[in-house]
């Protein structure tokens, strides 16, 4: 699908190009190069090895696990697999990187070229847009500056030194930031899928630095800037849309966008600048001569291929299949947690049409309402296919089970045993039904008059009226057939 | 008794087995000689009480018969190994005072096997240098002196300078060193002593401060073969610690040595004939051939085209890794540290490796740096990993050919403290014949094979296929046997 997406300037519309870097935290109990842990939020300098610290004479080890989940991720992206890679060192000084380089991948990355496909509007499979990677690489996190410990000094915290980390280069394939923010979700979907990053922005465990340039539509793609680790989506569109106008504004001014590294401050809304390209480092990447490069076999590519989960788009065709709506499969198959939480409620036996809408409609609203995310569901998923099931055969009805639902939330109950207990069970009993009919009937014989003079609306009340004289308990189809019996 | 710091490796190992004397008296006898030789400025710090507890440990374990391979034998440990709770400090300012919390491999391994530790021997500062002058720590003085009463003070060669002459002088029967293009080889041929550095891999470089990665190898040093051959097969062996370490088991050198050759090719390479380098070096030359046919090799011709390429190829991919490797001696974590007065972190950075660093060490720095730079990394970087790879194809060619190769070790004998250090490429022709085996990852190795007109010592220079260790230490047995070489440098100190 084509952007639309349009900067209005004072010489026309401008057409914004946006490529993400991203980094992803490799979920690994080890960091890249050397045994030491990597939990988040630890004490400062426990989760440092001897290797992390750049101790004198220590040499770094591939963790094969930060490998085989990089690996992971490729295939996952439908990428190219690089059998051969090799690890290069990025030369330069900084209090946070102990090396003095950063062993990351320039020449040879670990993955190739790869692409994921994001849905504009998620009730519509026309919007579908397919963003391109150029590659994934492998690479050490650095440490972190704590400017806040003392009036004259910064300490060094090197516990996420050495971390691993995926860089995931999209080409410059987006053209709106909200296709930049579905490409991020997207992203992130698809690493919490694959179990190869937690996706947490905001413990940094994701990161994106965005590129943005601007051109009129159809021209050659304008000089761009880069702005660093912007941590959460709704950061990445706030960028796209001040750097674009900035973009504009400067042009149409009169001015050239320089090609520099921007930070953003979410404080204030605005991007500056960070260093220009006249300042930008000579990393002089060169092999790194402590590792030999990358070789991977066969039989690694296929474990690591063997332990994919289902992906995302394909839960998603799937769910369609079984008869549930875009929208739902899109809900459903959004978060990884969602999904497995509604396989189990499949695999339990719901029927999926009705379960996908409970899930969206009841389950969802009620998580809201309790503040809970769906792994810490007060209700189960086989307890909800109980329920559910209820509703389906004809033991309850549709709004005895919303009553249900709210009993089985306080009390961590089944459903069965709360409609025995309450005895909440749904009759079709047609000579209770009648009598109730009856009396309704009698009681609103002007209505009746109404209806028969042409009001069909007015059936829908004593179905009401009905139900409610049943306390709700009434089977519909039989409260609706016995009805239609003595007014038509 | 007496005497028992001129004796081998073997035979202090037999006679203390056999009962002649105690491990205590071999520590003693060692700490001695090393307090006695300080004017010779070999040792950056000395560990007696480390040699006398290994001793006392040997000599218990001689009680219940539970004896190790170094059992009783006290070892010098080049200052570029780390080494538990003593000083390690790479001959360097910067590293003044840094006592590591962990132990090298390579020394790790040979302590496990029993042998004790003398101290920490002098360097050219992190292995740079052929002369041992760089070193903060001074100059070592060889133990060996003309013939011509000029007592002028001579190098022991380098970087392993410390190491050669802690042997050449009785101040230990052996000890570790390491070679990145010459490191072992030119200093135990400068002194009289016996060295190898075995195939790139062979022993891990863990706990071995890094010179230039891709080439830096840990070897021994001795008086003779055998007694490198003991002391490789205890240094060497895979460690998981090391990604460029070899998956495979260590032979049997000792047991594997012979100095029967028949069937043999010894390679001799046209273009190691080389303008300006004394007659007698050829001479030398010339007569190892003779010796190694007299063992029933056979002589042949071969080439190494690429040979005139090795010493700049090696002057561009050594200072490169170098460049990088030194970048964590940055005064954040250990080490020195200069923090000018109102200075940022870039002013601590440049005033602590001002003040840490030396001459050489910043030369190659800035060399290496320059050589990786945006628009000349093509032009050097690239264009020297190209000639390393043909200089490899070179010797695989070779070895078609031969069995193994002889050349001279160095194209001079020791010279004199002061002579080389104005001009850095005159140092570095040192290596010319040693820098090519380094650059193909090849064992290679110096054995002593005469005395040069002024009384110094010449060394003869043997490079074997990968992995064929045994090959070239049996073709320097050879060479030991013929050769006669019984010299030592007469005790001044």
């Amino acid at each position: 699908m084509v952007s639309d997406y349009r900067i209005q300037g004072a010489t026309g519309d401008w057409e914004v190009v946006i490529g993400l870097e991203v980094h992803a935290q490799v979920v690994s109990n080890a960091k890249l190069f050397s045994g030491a842990a990597t939990a988040f939020g630890a004490e400062p300098n426990t989760q440092v090895s001897l290797v992390d610290a750049a101790m004198p004479g220590m040499l770094p080890v591939p963790n094969r696990e930060c490998i085989r989940q990089a690996v992971r991720t490729g295939m996952a992206i439908d990428a190219q697999i690089n059998k051969w890679s090799r690890f290069d060192r990025k030369n330069y000084f900084y209090a946070d990187l102990p090396q003095g380089y950063q062993i990351s991948q320039l020449y040879h990355p670990l993955v190739g070229e790869g692409q994921i496909t994001v849905l504009l509007d998620e009730k519509d499979e026309a919007s579908a847009k397919t963003i391109g990677i150029e590659r994934i690489h492998v690479e050490q996190d650095a440490g972190k500056l704590m400017h806040d410990q003392h009036p004259t000094m910064s300490y060094v915290d090197l516990n996420r030194s050495g971390v691993a980390l995926m860089e995931i280069v999209s080409k410059p394939d987006m053209r709106s930031p909200a296709e930049a923010g579905a490409y991020l979700r997207k992203l992130r979907a698809i690493l919490r899928y694959v179990g190869s990053c937690d996706g947490n922005m905001e413990e940094g465990s994701m990161r994106a630095d965005v590129n943005v340039s601007v051109r009129k539509p159809g021209e050659e793609f304008g000089t761009r800037t880069e702005t660093k680790n912007v941590n959460s989506v709704r950061f990445v569109m706030a960028v796209i849309e001040h750097e674009a106008r900035r973009q504009v504004d400067l042009i149409e001014e009169g001015g050239q966008v320089a090609q520099e590294t921007r930070l953003y401050d979410p404080d204030k809304n605005v991007t500056r600048t960070l260093r220009s390209k006249e300042d930008a480092h000579d990393y002089r990447y060169f092999p790194d001569p402590d590792l030999l490069p990358l070789e991977l076999e066969d039989s690694f590519l296929e474990e690591c291929r063997a332990s994919l989960p289902e992906l995302p788009d394909a839960k998603r065709k799937r769910f369609e299949a079984l008869g549930i709506t875009a929208y739902n499969a899109s809900v459903l198959t959004a978060e990884v947690e969602t999904a497995r939480w509604f396989d189990s409620l499949l695999d339990a036996g719901a029927e999926p049409k009705q379960a996908a809408n409970w899930v969206v409609a009841e389950l969802f609203g009620a998580l809201n309402r309790l503040g809970k995310s769906i792994e810490d569901s007060p209700v189960s998923a086989t307890h909800a296919a109980e329920l559910l099931g209820l509703v389906a055969d004809g033991t309850i009805s549709g709004s005895i089970a919303k009553t249900v639902f709210e009993k089985m939330i306080e009390s961590g109950d089944g459903a069965s045993a709360i409609v025995e207990r309450e005895g909440l069970k749904q009759t079709s009993d047609t000579g209770a039904i009648d009598a109730e009919i009856d009396k309704i009937l009698a009681a609103n014989a002007d209505k009746v008059a109404e209806y028969k003079g042409g009001k069909q609306q007015l059936f829908g009340f004593f179905v009401g009226q009905t139900m409610k004289a049943m306390q709700g308990k009434a089977n519909p189809g039989v409260v609706n057939e016995r009805l239609r019996a003595k007014l038509d | 008794m007496g005497e028992l710091n001129i004796k081998t490796i073997a035979q202090l190992r037999d006679g203390f087995r056999a009962g002649e004397f105690s491990a205590r008296e071999i520590a003693e006898e060692f700490n001695a000689a090393v307090e006695a030789g300080r004017a010779l400025n070999v040792y950056t710090v000395e560990t007696p009480e480390n040699a006398l507890a290994a001793a006392d440990a040997a000599d218990q374990a001689r009680q219940s018969s539970d004896l190790k391979p170094l059992s009783g034998i006290p070892l010098g440990i080049k200052d570029l190994f780390a080494t538990e709770g003593v000083d390690s400090t790479s001959g360097s300012n910067i590293l003044k005072g840094f006592k590591p919390p962990y132990e090298s491999t390579v020394s790790g391994k040979l302590k496990a096997a029993g042998a004790g530790m003398l101290g920490k021997l002098n360097m050219d500062e992190f292995a740079m240098g052929s002369s041992n002058e760089t070193s903060a720590y001074g100059p070592v003085i060889s133990p060996w002196k003309r013939n011509d009463g000029s007592n002028a003070a001579l190098t022991p060669g380098g970087s392993s300078g410390g190491s050669s002459a802690a042997v050449a002088a009785g101040m230990a029967p052996g000890v570790t060193g390491t070679d990145t293009g010459g490191s072992i080889r030119q200093p135990a041929a400068f002194t009289g002593i016996t060295g190898i550095k075995p195939t790139y891999g062979r022993c891990s470089r863990w706990g071995i401060v890094a010179f230039a990665s891709s080439l830096d190898q840990a070897g021994p040093m001795a008086r003779d073969v055998r007694d490198c051959a003991i002391l490789l097969e205890n240094m060497c062996g895979f460690d998981p610690k090391d990604a460029t370490s070899l998956d495979l088991p260590v032979p049997q050198w000792e047991a594997g040595l012979s100095s029967d050759l028949k069937g043999k090719k010894v390679g001799i390479p046209v273009e190691y004939r080389i303008d300006g380098v004394p007659e007698e070096i050829d001479a030398l030359w010339d007569k190892g051939v003779e010796w190694l046919r007299d063992a029933g090799a056979e002589p042949v011709k071969i080439s190494l085209p690429h040979t005139k390429y090795a010493l700049p190829t090696y002057y561009i991919i050594a200072p490169a890794e170098a460049s990088s490797n030194l970048a964590r001696y940055d005064g954040v974590r250990y080490g020195l540290r200069e923090s000018p007065e109102g200075g940022n972190l870039d002013a601590m950075y440049a005033a602590t490796r001002s003040a840490g660093f030396g001459a050489e060490v910043k030369r190659r720095i800035m060399i290496g740096t320059y050589v990786l730079s945006a628009g000349f990394y093509d032009a050097y970087f690239t264009k020297a990993q190209k000639v390393r790879t043909l200089i490899k194809r070179d010797f695989a060619q070779a070895f078609g050919e031969c069995d193994f190769i002889l050349t001279p070790t160095a194209p001079s004998a020791a010279f004199g403290l002061n002579e080389k250090m104005s001009d850095p490429l005159a140092m570095y022709l040192n290596d010319v014949f040693a820098v090519p085996a380094s650059l193909a990852g090849l064992p290679a190795m110096s054995v002593p094979g005469g005395l040069d007109s002024q009384g110094l010592p010449l060394g003869l220079h043997l490079i074997g296929r990968e992995l064929d260790e045994q090959g070239i230490l049996n073709a320097a047995l050879a060479i030991e046997e013929r050769a006669g070489f019984t010299h030592r440098a007469e005790k001044w100190w």
